[in-house]
Parts: C-alpha cells; sequence; structure tokens
C-alpha cells in the first residue's frame, strides 16, 4: 500500500467516514450493467443456491434451488441464469462499428468488426467474481443431447454457451483496469479508504457503513455493526454479499426448509389418489415457497448494497482515459464473439505454455497502462506517485534554447524547472509529461544550486531545426512530469503454440477441445 | 552429479575437478541442456566465460543470454580480456546508450542493434529481453544463460527456438524472479510463465545433468558456513580462503562507540550486528538510516584496511569496496540522501535486487524486518536475506532493530502450498533465524 493511502487510511479512522483515493471514476460504468447476486450451498462447491440477477434495481429476476443436490434443479437454475444472460450479452453482439486494423497473420490492414458497447457484469464481491469462473468451469465442457445424444446427464441446450461466456468474463477480469467483470466492493475500495483492514475491506455491507452511512453514526460502529449485528433469532442484520452464506442461517433456518421441501416431494411421489396429490402438491408448492423466502431474505440486502454502490460511483465523473480500456474491453468482448459464432471448441481447461506467457505479459502491461493512465487522470492519484518520488509538478522558471551537434542540428531545450517535490532523480534519468495526450520525454541533466531541476526536451519538436510551435513549454507554464512511461511497449511475440520449444515440453499434445471427466461413482453432483 | 567430497581437501583442486566436469558434460555430453547451481562468489562468470571460449574454440556458434544489459557489458569485456583474438558480437537494443562505451575501444567487439549484422560471429552476447525479439535467423548451435534462475519460464520461452541445446549457470539461492500481476491461475503448471526458468526446464527435462560449483571464493572463511548453512543446507560448499587468510584493520582507534565497536567486531569476526532498540517504525526509519549513514562514514574516517590473497600488501578501503544493501527502493535513496549529508560519496546503495552479482569488501546492510510490524511474504523471501547476507569479501554489518526474532515468530510461514509447487526449503522464516541467532553472537546495543 502507498504512503498515501496509509495516510487516507489514518484519516477515515480519526474522522470515521471513508476518504477518497480518486477524484475521477477509474472504471468504466456501463448504462445498464447486468447485476448477478449468486448464492452457494455450503459444504457443496459448484451447487447454486440462489440468485438475484437483473438490468434494473427495481426488476431482480429470482432464481432459487430448493433442493441444491438435485441435478435437475441445478440444470434448471443454470438454463433459467442462462435465459437471463445470454440474451443481455446477445443483445450487444449486432451493434458494430468497422474499424481498420492490422492483420497479425499477414500483416495488411483490413477492416473488422468492434462492437459500439459491450455487456457489463456486475458483482458484490471478489468471491462472486471466483464464482462466475466456477459456474464457467463446471458448465463449459458440459454436453448438451443435441450435441451427444448418449451422454448420461444431458445439460440444457444454452448451458454449455453460458458456461463459456462466464468463463470468458472470469477471465478477463484478470486483467488489470479492464471492467468486464467488476467486484462491487473492489470498486469501492479503489475510490474510497475506509478506517478499517483490506480483510474487512471485502465485506461489502462494512464498506458502506464506512463510505456511506445512513446517518452520522462513525464508521467504525456502524461496520461493526454490519458485519456482527444479529437479530433476536440470531440472524445477521446484513446477511455476507456471498456466494457463501451465514452458518446461522444455513443451520437453523435453511436445512429445516429444505428437509420439509424433500419430504413434501416425497408425500407427492406416494400420493395414491388424486385428493392426496393435490394436497401434496399444494404442501409442496408451499415448501418451495419458503425455500424463496428464505433465499431472498439473504440476497435482496446484498442486491441493494450492490446498485447502492454503482450509484455512488455513478457520481464521480468518468476518468480521461477510462474510454481507452473500455476500448479494450469491447475488443475482448467482440474477439470472443467471433469465436462462439466461428464454433470454436470451449475454451481449454488449462492454458498451454505459449498462452500462459501471452496472457500473463498482456497482463503485466495492462498493469503499467492502469497504474500510469490512473495517475494522469486523476491529481489525487498522482498526488500519491509524487510523494512516492515517481512525479513531480512544478514551473518552468526559464527556458534555453540548445540543439545538438549533429550535421543537421536537432532542438534540444533546456528547461530550468522548480519544484517542492522530491523526485528520485539521477543524471540522465528520462522523465515524461503528456503533450495533447501523447508523452513527450526529457531527461535529467542536473539540479542547479537553488534545488531547481535542469531538464533537456529530447522529442516530440518536430524535424525542423526550430522547434515546432507548442511543442516547447514556456515560462512560467506549470507541467506535471513522471519518471514512469505512459505508453507500454509490446513484448516480444511469442512463438506459436505448435512451435513450443524442448524447454517447455514441446507442442502441447491435442489442439482439439478437451472432453468433459468421465463420470466416476465419487460424483455426487 | 557433481558432489560435494570433503575428501578433496584443497578448495582449488574440488573446483578445477567440478569446472572440468562441468566442461566436459556441455562439451560432448548429448543432452540438450546442462544446469549448473553456483553458490555466491563460486566464480560463475569466470566458468561461463570459460565455457564460451571452449565453445567458441570447437567451432560451434555462441549465442550468450544474460539478463542485464550491465551483465551483457560486463561478459563481453571479461572475453575481450581474457581471449583479444576472438571476434565478440554484442547485440544491443535501439534506445540511446544501449552499452558501456568501454566497448568502444575494442576493436573485436562488434556492435549492432540487428542480429543479422552479427551473423556467423563466433559469440554473440545479449540480454534475454533483446534476444526475444531476434526472429527469422538460422539458430545457434549452443547457448550459454546466465543467470538462469532470476530468468522467467515466459523469458526463456521467448528465446529458446533461437538454440539448439544450452548450458544454464546461476544461483538457486538468490531472488526468484517475480510478477507485477497475479499469476497463482497457473501455480503448478510445469510451465508456469511467472516460475523461474531452471524450473520449468527441470520440470521438462529431468534427465539434464546438473552440476555444482562447490567452492565459494568471495565468501571469507567466516562467512561460508553460515551462508552455506543458512540457505544451501542440501548443497553445502565451502569457502576458498581459510581463516586468516583475510584480514580487515583500521588505522585509527575505535572511539569507543557503538558503531566504532561493531566496526571492530565485524572486522575481528566477519559479521556484526548493530542492534537499535525495538519500534515500529516507516519503511525509511530514520534512526537506522542514520546508523547504516554513520557506519559507513566510519569506515572510511578509521582508514581500513584489507589484507587478502590478491595482494601481499594490505589494500586501503575505498568507498568503491562498500556497499549499502536494503530491500527497499526508498530506503536506498534515504540511506544515499543520509550519506550525502555526511559528506560520503562513490559508496553502492543499493536494493538487493540490484545488488545480485556484486562483490564488495564491506557490506552495511539494513535489515529488511527492521522496525516492521508484520513479515509479509516480501521481506522473508529467502533470496534477499542471502543476497545481503553474501556480497561481501571481509565483513557484513546488520542494522537493525530488536525484536525481530519475536516478530518472526509472530508471523510464521502462511502463504499457501500450490498443488505442484515444490516447497521451497529453506522457508524465509526459517533462514531469518538461523541468520539473526548468529548475528546475536556479534551484537552491539545501540540507543542513538
Amino acid at each position: 500500500m502507498s504512503l498515501i493511502a496509509h495516510l487516507a487510511r489514518m484519516e477515515a479512522v480519526e474522522s470515521g467516514r471513508a476518504q477518497p483515493l480518486a477524484t475521477v471514476r477509474h472504471r468504466h460504468l456501463s448504462e445498464r450493467p447486468l447485476v448477478l447476486v449468486p448464492l452457494t450451498t455450503a459444504g457443496e462447491a459448484g451447487a447454486p443456491l440462489g440468485a438475484l440477477v437483473g438490468t434494473g434495481p427495481d426488476e431482480p429476476r429470482l432464481l432459487v434451488v430448493p433442493q441444491p443436490r438435485d441435478r435437475e434443479l441445478r440444470f434448471a437454475f443454470l438454463a433459467e441464469l442462462a435465459e437471463e444472460v445470454l440474451p443481455y450479452v446477445d443483445g450487444y453482439a449486432d451493434a458494430v462499428e468497422p474499424v481498420e486494423r492490422k492483420d497479425p497473420a499477414t500483416g495488411e490492414k483490413v477492416q473488422v468488426e468492434l462492437c459500439l458497447d459491450a455487456p457489463q457484469l456486475i458483482v458484490p464481491s471478489r468471491a462472486g467474481i471466483e464464482y462466475v469462473r466456477l459456474l464457467g468451469r463446471s458448465t463449459r465442457f458440459r454436453r448438451t443431447a443435441e450435441q451427444d445424444p448418449d451422454t448420461p446427464y444431458p445439460a440444457p441446450p444454452r448451458v454449455p454457451l453460458l458456461g463459456r461466456w462466464l468463463t470468458h468474463y472470469g477471465e478477463r477480469a484478470r486483467v488489470p483496469g479492464s471492467s468486464l467483470l467488476l467486484a462491487a466492493t473492489d470498486l469501492l475500495n479503489r475510490h474510497w479508504a475506509t478506517g478499517q483492514s483490506s480483510l474487512e475491506d471485502q465485506h461489502l455491507g462494512a464498506l458502506l457503513a464506512w463510505i456511506d452511512p445512513y446517518d452520522d453514526e462513525p464508521g467504525a460502529e456502524a461496520a461493526y455493526r454490519a458485519e456482527l449485528g444479529r437479530d433476536s433469532r440470531g440472524q445477521l442484520l446484513c446477511p455476507p454479499a456471498g456466494p457463501a452464506t451465514d452458518p446461522a442461517f444455513d443451520n437453523r433456518l435453511l436445512a429445516p426448509a429444505i428437509e420439509a421441501y424433500d419430504r413434501a416431494r416425497q408425500a407427492v411421489g406416494a400420493a395414491e389418489d388424486g385428493e392426496t396429490a393435490d394436497a401434496a402438491l399444494a404442501a409442496l408448492h408451499r415448501a418451495e415457497r419458503e425455500v424463496r423466502r428464505l433465499v431472498v431474505s439473504q440476497l435482496k440486502p446484498t442486491w441493494d448494497a450492490t446498485w447502492r454502490a454503482l450509484g455512488l460511483l455513478r457520481e464521480l465523473p468518468e476518468g480521461a482515459r477510462v474510454a481507452d480500456r473500455w476500448t479494450r474491453d469491447r475488443w475482448s468482448f467482440t474477439g470472443h464473439r467471433d469465436k462462439v459464432a466461428a464454433g470454436e471448441p470451449p475454451q481449454p481447461r488449462r492454458d498451454d505454455a505459449v498462452t500462459a506467457a501471452a496472457k500473463l505479459a498482456a497482463r503485466e502491461q495492462a498493469q503499467g497502462r492502469l497504474d500510469a493512465q490512473e495517475a494522469l487522470d486523476d491529481p489525487l492519484v498522482l498526488a500519491g506517485r509524487r510523494l512516492a518520488g515517481e512525479a513531480f509538478t512544478g514551473e518552468v522558471v526559464e527556458v534555453t534554447p540548445a540543439w545538438t551537434e549533429a550535421r543537421r542540428p536537432a532542438p534540444r531545450p533546456l528547461l530550468t524547472f522548480r519544484t517542492d517535490d522530491r523526485p528520485r532523480l539521477e543524471p540522465g534519468t528520462k522523465v515524461y509529461r503528456s503533450l495533447d495526450g501523447r508523452p513527450q520525454t526529457a531527461e535529467f541533466v542536473a539540479p542547479e544550486e537553488d534545488g531547481a531541476l535542469v531538464l533537456r526536451l529530447l522529442d516530440k519538436m518536430g524535424r525542423a531545426k526550430e522547434p515546432a510551435e507548442g511543442t516547447v513549454p514556456e515560462k512560467g507554464e506549470r507541467i506535471a512530469w513522471t519518471l514512469f512511461e505512459h505508453d507500454q511497449r509490446t513484448g516480444p511475440k511469442l512463438p506459436a503454440p505448435e512451435d513450443t520449444p524442448w524447454t517447455h515440453g514441446g507442442p502441447p499434445r491435442s489442439a482439439d477441445g478437451e472432453l468433459p471427466d468421465a463420470v466416476t461413482p465419487e460424483d455426487l453432483l | 552429479m557433481t558432489v560435494y567430497d570433503p575428501a578433496v581437501p584443497d578448495p582449488a583442486e574440488a573446483a578445477a575437478k567440478a569446472t572440468a566436469e562441468i566442461l566436459e558434460s556441455t562439451l560432448r555430453s548429448a543432452a540438450r541442456g546442462v544446469v549448473v547451481d553456483s553458490p555466491p562468489g563460486a566464480g560463475k562468470s569466470t566458468l561461463v566465460v570459460r565455457a564460451a571460449l571452449e565453445l567458441a574454440a570447437a567451432g560451434r556458434p555462441l549465442m550468450v543470454v544474460a539478463q542485464t544489459n550491465a551483465q551483457v557489458d560486463d561478459l563481453v569485456l571479461r572475453l575481450a580480456e581474457k581471449e583479444p583474438g576472438l571476434e565478440v558480437g554484442r547485440l544491443h537494443s535501439s534506445d540511446g546508450d544501449p552499452y558501456d562505451k568501454a566497448l568502444d575501444a575494442l576493436e573485436q567487439v562488434r556492435k549492432s542493434a540487428k542480429a543479422g549484422d552479427l551473423a556467423g560471429l563466433p559469440v554473440v552476447v545479449s540480454t534475454a529481453a533483446k534476444w526475444a525479439h531476434v526472429k527469422n535467423v538460422e539458430p545457434w548451435a549452443h547457448a550459454i544463460v546466465d543467470e538462469a534462475y532470476q530468468m522467467r519460464s515466459d523469458a526463456l520461452l521467448a528465446v529458446a527456438g533461437l538454440f539448439e541445446r544450452a548450458l544454464f549457470v546461476g544461483d538457486p539461492g538468490q531472488l526468484d524472479p517475480f510478477s507485477v500481476v497475479g499469476a497463482d491461475q497457473w501455480a503448478g503448471l510445469s510451465y508456469d510463465p511467472s516460475a523461474s526458468a531452471v524450473s520449468t526446464l527441470l520440470a521438462h527435462n529431468p534427465e539434464l545433468p546438473q552440476h555444482r560449483l562447490p567452492v565459494s571464493w568471495r565468501l571469507p572463511a567466516s562467512a561460508a558456513p553460515l551462508v552455506s548453512d543458512a540457505f544451501y543446507p542440501y548443497t553445502p560448499f565451502r569457502s576458498g580462503t581459510g581463516p586468516g587468510d583475510r584480514r580487515l584493520s583500521f588505522g585509527v582507534a575505535s572511539d569507543g562507540s557503538a558503531p566504532d565497536r561493531v566496526l571492530d567486531e565485524a572486522a575481528e569476526s566477519g559479521w556484526g550486528l548493530l542492534e537499535l532498540p525495538a519500534r515500529n517504525t516507516p519503511r525509511t526509519d530514520p534512526e537506522a538510516v542514520h546508523a547504516v549513514a554513520l557506519l559507513v562514514r566510519r569506515l572510511l574516517d578509521r582508514g581500513g584496511a584489507a589484507v587478502s590473497e590478491r595482494a601481499e600488501e594490505p589494500v586501503p578501503l575505498t568507498a568503491g569496496r562498500i556497499a549499502v544493501g536494503t530491500a527497499h527502493r526508498d530506503q536506498a535513496a534515504a540511506v544515499r540522501a543520509a550519506l550525502a549529508e555526511l559528506g560520503v560519496s562513490g559508496v553502492t546503495v543499493d536494493t538487493a535486487n540490484r545488488l545480485q552479482g556484486r562483490e564488495y569488501d564491506v557490506t552495511v546492510v539494513l535489515h529488511p524486518l527492521s522496525g516492521r510490524p508484520d513479515a509479509t511474504a516480501f521481506h522473508l523471501e529467502t533470496g534477499r536475506l542471502c543476497v545481503l547476507a553474501s556480497r561481501h569479501r571481509h565483513a557484513c554489518v546488520v542494522v537493525c532493530r530488536a525484536g525481530v526474532t519475536d516478530l518472526l515468530d509472530e508471523h510464521p510461514s502462511t502463504e499457501p502450498v500450490q498443488l505442484g509447487v515444490a516447497v521451497k526449503f529453506p522457508d524465509g522464516w526459517e533462514a531469518n533465524h538461523a541468520v539473526l541467532s548468529h548475528l546475536s553472537e556479534h551484537r552491539v546495543s545501540w540507543t542513538p
């Protein structure tokens, strides 16, 4: 954590209110995001219990699995989820703009489609992102009856496709600065510092208690109540944001209700005449309604909190370079849309060596880009970098024209620059400033006796002997210089997967899509 | 496999035997790769130069992969010094000032930013980052990969297509490569891109011959046993010099202050611990930083002289032979500022990462855990402490706040164990305890 974040946290402790870490919003927020609040069954990884899903705060769709150990019911849940998610995703697939792009294979310029906008998925917490990945992993290899008539437990038609999209979103969420799949807690933590530990910051209710308390109650007290407060029946006042549920809820309320549901189902099966069957069916519906009521009691507070978080973030103006990163998200969405349309197999279970290396390189590049862009977009973030000696702002006090000693001299003007910051500069260190959105480079020459810095401008001044107009700062101009580069260099081209070298095990064995694991007697779910 | 063989009494003989075996493997074995583990100061660079010359002499086109430009320039200079008749190519980046200007004075060194210009030379040297951009060339028959344990698996992936076979040389005890983004997703995969090049190489090619250099020529007899026990418990090494071969003395007697006393202790025993009172401090702890700077100032003021096997006469201890090591860059910056205030210049002050592979007569180390309220994986990393404790030829003085042992006990390693990932032993916790318990015998307490 940076020094400025530490300071903000201490101020938050002192004042009892969260302190801003940013003056603009550093993540893209869609006009119409799809919020998904999932719950999972305790002790059964990958057995969903229910979810609220929808694009508006007032119109959530409730999905509940009254008996999570029942495969049929789970498939019904996934089919319903697919019915919510896939039409939303498809809704963005057709509005496109033509864009010229270099074909990576031939190097020639070709015209391709880029989706104008992309669907955005919001979950309450980081564990929710992990759950999206888990759902994706557990469904994308499922076979439908159409794909394979002999498959023992065919999945509903659109479920494997849902799994591929969830996998894509889960994977994209690992790219720093991407906004296709976001967690509300991550969004809030990026923009505010609370006076609690970063572990507690993963609790959406406690986080909101610091950032947006209902009255003037100090953050620490409100957060304490959000985390631990229980009603007379021993239930949490603020249910966890999931996907895991509170054990007290599981044991005292949910388990009896699910048992009642099981008994009612048995009674329906055992009914021998019409009259008892009708009565049993009515009892079954009552039992199912009770499970739904319980599940929604846990989901609704989180649903509301997630929308509240989005509302708080919408109050911040969007950072200038957020759109650039969102365009990359749109490329990511368009790319996967094309893969699905081309009938490519689902994402493999494990990345091969080349794919893994390429992903890591892309993410490191994205991290560098994100760090630079956030600092350039936001004076408060820049202040953190200044405090760390990685940037400095100040005023040009003198401009001395100078040239290279080549046969065709090029301009290399010297700037005398006064700053109160203490950047980590050594002679020869390169520094960068934004000139109409493009980085201009200078190098540090030496400090003056009075502490001013002498910088030599190196580029973006045109080809003539005299620098082009507006490219050299004038006396009195205030400038923010950074020691980090504004653009990221692209890494080296890696070999194709089929050319994986001997040091990395040679080419992967099969390029075809992988089959799911065979069902074994241990597979209970 | 080279084994630690106490039956060979002479360190020079043991080292020569190991080197001969390595060269034999490299030149004549059928394996595509040979791995050499080298403890600190065991003559890794000498080995690389020798192997390069032998491969060139055998007429095998050779590419050398190093990790930083400084390492590349250093290697080229050594090659030129050892064999002035050998043509060497220095492949460099197209940025400004891409290589050491000293190379310009050497006629036999050809420099270019394009691999094509250097084709046909017996030896071409560059960084892994630059090699990764070389495409569409005839592969080299042989490669030497230097500092292979500090090279990431993905960097090896990008260059491995350029050579037929390779000699991998490195120190497994130094800092592991790292990534600025999470790579847990691939943990346990044999080709985890964030792991070291050697671990990927050996996971896929376990049959490759592995050798070890058994003698540290840098570390004095006072340091080799501790570093070997604490960081290389299963692959022990010894010092090339015996007790008393290296001596450090001062022209000016101690003024009785704690800094002077700890310097005397370090001159006498090779180790010194200047312990400040326990306190939680910011990273750039002003008192500790000042203590480090003061120690350096006194080292210079007291006219240190070093006696070693390298020279007949005692060699004066100059600023260039002293280094200060820290964990963080802001700590290094604070020490530099404090030294400037005391009028000291020319002393190297850097982080463990940047001190890797360097050698000094005396080092002053700001302990990574000094003044911290917690012990994170970063600060506990075995390699960090190993680098800091193994840069010196004569003595190492550690500056630390009291209470680090308690801090360690409160923070046992809690890193998750990943399936398929070899557990590193010793872990940082164990190594830190081993070093601290040794240092406590050379402790001088000081309240500034």
